[in-house]
């Protein structure tokens, strides 16, 4: 069962971390959106 | 399209609630390798969407190496990164649940060596659009993607002409699944093509975000060497 739990848990961490890396990079890009306007 | 996105957020969620309830408990129980069989509803449905992210982006990057389309660049740069997650959970499970089956984590065989090879190319792939500061860095990762995508053929039909240690294929070639188990297979596969659907569609936008704060922040760099501003 912990082999069953470890796979499952794995997964999901997997895609947990890859979410929160595109939720990082979109409120980087966000930030950078209003900097840039202000520089034009 | 983007007032869809929550609705078909929450039913994705709905069904990926279902698809793990049905995987655990729903499912017969395997008679040889016990409980720990159930890995087969994450490990299966992962790499089948894998396969198929990777061969959106075969097409993706033909459309682009004819047409030169920016939009079909960004959709093979999505669909290579959400394959290589997916990849990733297929190389992650595979062997934990090898451990209690086989004894062993890893084996050098056809099957899970080509699997590995994939992850490799279309890590390089990534490594290449991320790194590479050349204007011909779309053209050349379709090229690179073209050639990554036979390997994808290659480790679907290995276990048909190699003698493995992987288990034999579950469609075709007298693959006999149990009707139960078969109901829960495609269960979880669906969930798991909603969530992928979810992830591209979501990090398209990203992307197409990232390059117009890139081509405005060129523009800024051409505009400032000129000294027009």
């Amino acid at each position: 069962m912990t082999y069953l739990y470890a796979a499952y848990a794995a997964t999901w961490l997997i895609h947990i971390a890859y979410l929160g890396w595109m939720a990082m990079r979109y409120r980087r890009l966000q930030r950078e959106i209003p900097q840039l306007r202000k520089d034009r | 399209m983007k007032r869809l996105f929550p609705i078909f957020g929450v039913l994705t969620l709905i069904l990926l609630s279902f698809a793990l309830y049905e995987a655990l408990i729903g499912a017969p129980t395997e008679q040889t390798m016990g409980e720990v069989q159930r890995i087969f509803y994450y490990h299966v449905p992962s790499a089948w969407t894998a396969f198929l992210l990777f061969l959106i982006n075969f097409g993706a990057s033909v459309v682009y190496l004819i047409r030169r389309n920016p939009k079909a660049d960004a959709v093979a740069a999505v669909t290579a990164e959400v394959g290589v997650i997916f990849c990733s959970v297929v190389l992650v499970t595979g062997p934990i649940w090898a451990r209690p089956v086989w004894g062993i984590w890893w084996t050098w065989d056809m099957r899970l060596t080509l699997t590995l090879v994939l992850w490799l190319i279309y890590v390089s792939y990534l490594m290449l659009r991320r790194f590479s500061t050349s204007s011909q860095t779309p053209l050349i990762a379709a090229v690179l993607s073209v050639f990554g995508a036979l390997d994808v053929p290659l480790v679907y039909f290995s276990i048909w002409y190699f003698r493995t240690q992987h288990p034999s294929p579950v469609i075709g070639r007298g693959g006999s699944l149990d009707p139960r188990m078969w109901h829960v297979l495609l269960i979880n596969w669906a969930a798991f093509l909603c969530f992928a659907f979810l992830v591209c569609w979501s990090r398209y936008r990203l992307e197409r975000l990232q390059r117009e704060v890139e081509e405005t922040q060129a523009l800024e760099a051409l505009l400032e060497q000129r000294g027009v501003r």
